[in-house]
């Protein structure tokens, strides 16, 4: 099971505060359609310009990136830049 | 030594054990000649036939309702041809949108670009005319009278968070709070990251420190202010000429506030005189689209200093109060941040950052950053290298300044024996690939500037500084010309010297000269999407695209080969710039120029393109040392030497580097020592150009020696780690840290203008 782990405002306004989720996956739309299921409206927050980091490296607007069993996955708010 | 033997002697280890032939070398720029002779062409430069002059009007006041706006007596003027205000531009919804490299609020950004019912900072657009010649068009915007009643302002995020502050906007109540609260605030969001228990790390500490930070709002002070033209024709469409980090950016956000279909707008970017961030926004591009619109001319408007300064976005100043426990050896054990920062007139400082970045560089398994992003009577803050990490990090670095003389331990050993490697989780949850931040402490313990001795009234100081660097959606294309030259075209200006940059990979991708490249740099109808320059991630990202469609010239060449020679294409290697025949055994072979000679007869013209959504970028990792020397009777500070040491990853044109890492620093150290937004009694900006406003200049400075520390990011094909953010997020704590040495007194708040140091050694 991976290791999900959401943003603390995230978690507070969907999953009753908890951050930390164990999910099976292949890759993240499939994380972002369990946690849907598990917390009706998630979806629609996590997958508004939300960047995740998926074993380390971030990924700024993600959908398909690979989700292996023991893979850690954080959502992060994307990252702007000058 | 022969000069072949000392260019390759210059060549960093990275770049020799890699074999590189191009990469790592320093020709000179592409665009270089046509600056310095004035011949580039930047925003203000762009001149069309029948071209009006637009001027804006803005709020004289810092918080006012706009009960009335009459354009009657402008209009009558002879010479006008049109006039807009908020009646012209389309209410969009409140919902944030992707665009750009983050969310966007497409309403604020149309009600900063046209106030609605109130202004909410000096200098707020209220209204802008196009007429004839600049002299009208100024006399038409006097005649524009404009009923204000002046309402309270605020201009500090804690004093906004008062709860007697005035209330910027009435539909704005915290996010990230419970309960959720019933009454609008100025606070729109709480952030909050962390791991561990703080309680129970601080229990275990020896040592605690902790201490406030003050940083002020400051501007990137590019050179050249924002200017556009706009024309529009008849079957819709709007052409527009504008400096800019992103002519895509450009593209959408005027389709959206002007309330087009994107494939209506074409953008071209001129050369851009300076960006840093601040240019990755629009404020007059849908102005001049309305207004010629409504004119049927083209329209051109240009800002001048102080609509700069008045107008557009500085990067949020703010206030941080900072904890750190350690055992007696100097190992960490808890980490406290809590900051307010000034996110100007709409919701969207970047405090989140600064509460990712603070304790990145470190293993502290016990840390809490929370952060406030607080709206306040200022222009709309926008983005500046490294955006909310400098704040965080002069506060996080200070700290660990006061740690380490209260350990009695060197600074930098106290980092080293604490700093994050791979495998390390990052104060913001994940944990880090390759990284070099041990390096560059390593760089700057060896460096004879840390061993050097210091004179009188002089102080050293050392601070780290973390950025993570982004991708994102790139796009290239690669062309042969009939000559065997070749064209590398992308859609990124070129705002620190990525046209070098893609023309070396390219060059070391092809096995081609350098100077047989021509990078171009083109609009958004004759180039796929691509995001913004901006977060450091061109020369990364982009230049992916470039290797990538390189790799599809290569196959291209070797199958036109293959058809010349009448082998199959497996015969043909592609090796230093040749196709090399391998089934012949003769050693046959054919240039890129011998083959592009004879394209036309192989099958036509042979280009690649590439695009895609680049991902992989690795974290940088910089430490500067500061030596400053204090005057104690005038309470000047003045930086005698500098030195900014850096992962870099792969240096693909050193010089480049180099310049992004001392230009970062100056900025730096401007932030620490001189820059300052200035206000009167009425919230109105008193300072706004260059001779109140002191940014550093070369004469303030020593030469800003450089350590390019090469780290090679795994996931780039030369190893690049983007370059520009990290350089400014060290120098407010290390310049800040010299001083307080220097001069024996902790300086918690910046600038640290002889006013205020003298005040602090006078209160000794």
């Amino acid at each position: 099971m991976a290791k999900i782990v959401l943003q603390s405002e995230v978690a507070r306004d969907f999953a009753d505060g908890q951050a930390e989720h164990e999910i099976l996956a292949d890759n993240v739309r499939q994380v972002i359609k369990q946690l849907d299921a598990k917390f009706p409206g998630i979806a629609a927050r996590l997958n508004d310009r939300t960047a995740v980091a998926v074993d380390g490296e971030i990924f700024q607007d993600p959908f398909l990136q690979e989700v292996q069993p023991h893979s850690e996955v954080y959502f992060l708010p994307m990252i702007d830049a000058g | 030594m022969g000069k072949e033997e000392k260019q390759f002697d210059e060549l960093s280890p990275n770049v020799q054990a890699n074999g590189y032939r191009v990469v790592g070398t320093r020709p000179v720029r592409p665009d270089g000649i046509e600056k310095v002779t004035g011949k580039a062409n930047f925003g203000a430069d762009c001149e069309l036939p029948g071209m009006l002059t637009g001027v804006v009007v803005r709020s004289p006041h810092a918080h006012a309702k706009i009960l009335s706006i009459d354009t009657t007596r402008a209009m009558k003027l002879k010479g006008v041809k049109a006039v807009v205000t908020s009646a012209d531009f389309p209410e969009i919804g409140p919902k944030q949108r992707g665009a750009g490299e983050a969310p966007v609020s497409f309403r604020d950004m149309s009600r900063n670009v046209m106030a609605r019912d109130k202004a909410l900072y000096d200098g707020h657009t209220v209204a802008a005319v196009a007429a004839t010649t600049p002299a009208i068009a100024e006399k038409a915007a006097s005649l524009i009278e404009v009923k204000y009643k002046v309402l309270p302002y605020v201009l500090d995020a804690r004093e906004a968070m008062k709860s007697k502050a005035p209330v910027l906007h009435k539909d704005v109540f915290t996010k990230g709070v419970d309960p959720r609260p019933k009454k609008a605030s100025n606070v729109t969001q709480r952030f909050e990251f962390g791991m561990g228990d703080i309680d129970a790390g601080f229990a275990e500490a020896d040592v605690i420190v902790d201490h406030d930070f003050t940083a002020q709002c400051v501007h990137q002070g590019y050179i050249e202010p924002h200017a556009c033209v706009a024309n529009t024709t008849q079957d819709g469409m709007a052409t527009v000429w504008c400096s800019t980090q992103g002519q895509f950016m450009v593209r959408n956000y005027c389709a959206t506030v002007c309330g087009m279909d994107i494939s209506k707008v074409r953008v071209l970017p001129a050369e851009i005189g300076g960006g840093f961030g601040g240019k990755t926004v629009v404020y007059l591009e849908p102005l001049a689209i309305v207004l010629s619109q409504k004119a049927g001319k083209p329209v051109k408007v240009v800002m001048n200093r102080e609509d700069v300064f008045r107008a557009t976005g500085p990067t949020s100043g703010g206030h941080a109060y900072c904890r750190i426990g350690a055992k007696k050896d100097g190992t960490l054990v808890a980490g406290e941040l809590t900051m307010e920062y000034e996110a100007g007139a709409f919701a969207g400082s970047p405090v989140h950052l600064g509460c990712m970045t603070g304790f990145a560089p470190y293993v502290i398994p016990n840390s809490k950053s929370v952060g406030f992003d607080v709206v306040v009577n200022r222009p709309k803050a926008a983005a500046y290298r490294a955006p909310g990490a400098p704040v965080a990090a002069f506060a996080v670095e200070s700290a660990l300044d006061l740690l380490a003389k209260k350990l009695n331990m060197d600074p930098i050993a106290l980092r080293e024996k604490n700093a994050a490697t791979e495998g390390t989780k990052a104060a913001y949850g994940p944990k880090f690939q390759k990284i070099g931040y041990v390096e560059t402490l390593e760089a700057a313990k060896n460096h004879p500037h840390y061993s050097a001795p210091l004179g009188p009234n002089q102080g050293r100081g050392v601070a780290s500084g973390f950025w993570f660097n982004i991708g994102g959606e790139s796009s290239a294309a690669v062309h042969v010309n009939e000559d065997g030259t070749v064209e590398v075209v992308t859609a990124n200006p070129d705002i620190g010297g990525s046209r070098a940059s893609m023309g070396i990979m390219a060059a070391e991708v092809l096995g081609i000269d350098v100077s047989r490249v021509k990078p171009l740099i083109t609009d958004t109808a004759s180039s796929a999407y691509s995001a913004l320059t901006g977060g450091s991630r061109v020369t990364f990202a982009v230049g992916q695209m470039v290797c990538v469609a390189c790799d599809k010239v290569i196959v291209q060449l070797r199958e036109r080969a293959a058809k010349i020679w009448d082998v199959e294409v497996d015969d043909v290697e592609w090796v230093a710039g040749s196709a090399v025949n391998r089934k012949s055994g003769k050693g046959e072979t054919l240039s890129l120029a011998e083959i592009a000679n004879v394209a036309g007869k192989t099958g036509g013209p042979i280009s690649g393109q590439s695009s895609s959504d680049v991902q992989g970028a690795g974290p940088g990792f910089g430490t500067h040392i500061c030596d400053v020397e204090v005057d104690p009777e005038t309470g000047r500070s003045t930086v005698i030497r500098y030195t900014a040491i850096q992962d870099v990853g792969t240096a693909i044109h050193p010089s480049y580097v180099e310049g992004q890492l001392q230009g970062g620093a100056a900025q730096g150290i401007g932030w620490a020592l001189n820059e300052e937004y200035i206000y009167d009694a009425n919230g109105c900006l008193e300072n706004g150009g260059f001779l109140d406003y002191r940014m550093p200049v070369a004469s303030d400075l020593p030469m800003i020696d450089t350590v390019v520390v090469e780290v090679p990011n795994p996931n780039h094909r030369f190893g690049v780690r983007g370059v520009g953010e990290v350089p400014i997020v060290p120098p407010l704590a290390a310049v800040a840290n010299a001083v307080s040495a220097a001069a024996d007194v902790r300086m918690a708040d910046l600038p640290i203008s002889p006013p205020r140091l003298l005040a602090a050694i006078d209160g000794k």
